[in-house]
């Protein structure tokens, strides 16, 4: 499974020419189907769309609509059963380290502190402790955590723990950053300090991003477009451009513009007009906004 | 910059709840537990002590701690040497048990062809009664320690590979898949992931495992042996020296108490982090 297809070195020179032209990461007409005991399991089916250079995207959706198997194919975790991903101009065939990482649980180490949970992409890729350690405080200070370098995950709260795999996911100076429901587990004023937070990160390290969520409200606030789905199988039933000024301040959650555009998204997910909408539509949806 | 400003603000509110670590705590919890034990131990000999002479229980039957201390007195060194014995064919069965045991773990685990085509084998060993398969090894391995020894490592063994088994498959999916994002190797999963988050469970089949090394180390030399607490104990009872037999027989727990909280301890000291597993019943 582990193909070195993709080789970080390569990536990381980025061609800014090449790089006008091409969109950091598409997907091609990608379907998967899950082989399982009970028959065929068709989990996604022909999703399309494209991610430009330090573009956050938000991917909303029923659950089972397959969200984490789209994440998991860009990450090259899961092979497609059909279509084509590029990241970087290069096919997804396998794993690459180019990616940071966030889970719905923190999944930290229980045995590692807080800073050896940071450290441990660094670990993995063998990049050298030393130099990273600094660049590893620092991120925990980004995410506010200083202070808590030494404590075990067991110590802190889940909030605490989702910034600490936030600062992981962000160790090795990833182009990438994947990160499914990250705040699921959490309450709503916790989640919205979050959200400024990630926002923050986003506008300090200039990653392209994309973000999965169940919150609607969530999706427009972080957002330049919010992809929306629908399941049975899993399909693109609608794009909604999101056109908010940045930086953003919480306040901008009480705008009319904000609320037209939750009302947009939300029309989308309850979807039940757009039945027939398939993802080819989703270009007409990107241009002139949807319904 | 107002935004930023509010950022800020945004994040001390989650700062807060920072729980616990539990060491402030347990120093207090120490000390409480030390005497509580001692306290137990005192009530319990006392009340053996009282029942002793209350009681008129045939000598033969019962001893009083005050008898048995002495019969223990009249000559320490007979006792600890082969206390030393007995010690030494444990150790040397919970080593080879726990290499054994771990090593198998890992293969068991790495490879599906070779557990359905090892675990069989070690069922049927597991199976078979120790017991009834002692006197046999004594026949083919003789009366020194080597018997002994085999019947520890084939008591204690399986649960320390079953345990670490459950430990090693146990680790989260998506930490391994956080592995192979990074391109690490299954060597590094291993390494990094897997030994890690089975160390809790394979520690719990340690403390089960030593103390079947015990209990296989004693059945060895009941079967055949000149020698240890076990053989000392055979005596005791052919000879109806009850003194004897009762010395032996709380010099023996005694052992298995101290090698028990020796793994114990080894855990708390080498897995401070699980402290938090094992609140959630992990023995
Ligand atoms: N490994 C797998 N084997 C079989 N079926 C799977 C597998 N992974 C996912 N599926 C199926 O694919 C579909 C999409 O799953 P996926 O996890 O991508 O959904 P999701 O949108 O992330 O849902 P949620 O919001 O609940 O996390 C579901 O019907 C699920 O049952
Ligand atoms: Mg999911």
């Amino acid at each position: 499974m582990r193909v070195g297809a993709y080789n970080a070195d390569q990536v990381d020179s980025r061609d800014s020419a090449q790089r006008a032209q091409k969109p950091d990461i598409r997907l091609q007409h990608v379907s998967k189907r899950f082989r399982t005991e009970s028959g065929i399991v068709p989990a996604v089916e022909d999703v399309t769309f494209e991610l430009s250079d330090r573009e956050f995207l938000c991917i909303v959706g029923p659950s089972g609509c397959g969200k984490t198997t789209i994440l998991k194919a860009i990450a090259g975790l899961v092979p497609v059963s059909a279509g084509e991903i590029t990241v970087f101009g290069r096919t997804v065939t396998g794993p690459y380290p180019d990616v940071g990482m966030v889970f719905q649980n923190p999944v930290l180490l229980k045995w590692r502190t807080i800073l050896g949970n940071v450290l441990f992409p660094i670990d993995i890729l063998r990049g050298g402790r030393k130099k990273a350690k600094g660049f590893a405080q620092e991120l925990l200070e980004l995410v506010g955590l200083s202070g808590f370098e030494g404590r075990y995950p067991h110590e802190l709260s889940g909030g605490m723990q989702q910034r600490a795999a936030i600062a992981r996911a962000l160790v090795h100076d990833p182009r990438l950053l994947l990160m499914d429901e990250p705040f699921g587990a959490l309450d709503q004023i916790t989640r919205e300090a979050m959200n400024m937070e990630l926002m923050r990160i986003w506008m300090e390290t200039g990653k392209t991003t994309i973000l999965i969520t169940h919150s609607i409200e969530e999706a427009v606030f972080l957002a330049d477009r919010v992809i929306v789905m629908t399941p049975r199988p899993g399909r693109i039933s609608g794009l909604v451009r999101v056109d908010l000024e940045r930086p953003r301040a919480a306040s901008v959650r009480l705008t009319p513009a904000f609320n037209e555009l939750k009302g947009q998204v939300d029309q989308l997910v309850r979807g039940g007009m757009l039945e027939s909408r398939r993802s080819e539509d989703v270009e007409d949806a990107d241009s002139g906004g949807s319904s | 910059m107002t935004q930023l400003d509010e950022n800020r603000s945004g994040r001390t509110t989650v700062v807060g709840g920072v729980r616990r670590s539990g060491s402030s705590v347990s120093r207090n919890e120490r000390v409480r537990e030390v005497v509580a034990v001692t306290v137990t131990v005192l009530i319990i000999v006392g009340v053996w002590e009282l029942l002793t002479a209350v009681l008129g229980v045939a000598p033969v039957v019962l001893r009083s701690p005050q008898q048995i201390f002495g019969e223990f007195a009249t000559d320490p060194m007979l006792y600890l040497t082969h206390a030393w014995t007995t010690c030494y064919e444990i150790l040397i069965g919970f080593a080879i048990a726990t290499v054994l045991g771990v090593a198998l773990a890992v293969v068991v685990v790495s490879s599906r062809l070779l557990q359905i085509t090892i675990y069989p084998i070690l069922l049927v060993l597991q199976i078979v009664p120790k017991v009834a398969v002692a006197p046999l090894l004594i026949v083919f391995l003789g009366f020194g320690v080597l018997p002994k020894v085999v019947i520890g490592v084939l008591l204690a063994f399986f649960p320390i590979l079953v345990n670490t088994a459950i430990g090693l498959r146990s680790a989260d999916r998506e930490i391994i898949d956080l592995v192979r994002v990074l391109n690490g190797s299954r060597l590094q999963e291993f390494v990094h992931v897997r030994f890690p988050n089975a160390m809790p469970f394979a520690f719990g089949g340690l403390k089960l495992g030593m103390t079947l090394a015990v209990i296989g180390a004693i059945i060895g030399e009941f079967v055949g042996a000149n020698k240890g607490l076990g053989f000392i104990l055979i005596q005791a009872n052919t000879q109806v020296n009850t003194d004897q037999a009762y010395a032996a027989l709380i010099i023996l727990s005694a052992i298995g108490l101290v090698l028990y909280g020796a793994v114990a301890w080894l855990e708390s000291l080498l897995l401070p982090w699980a402290r938090e597993v094992k609140e959630q019943g992990i023995p």
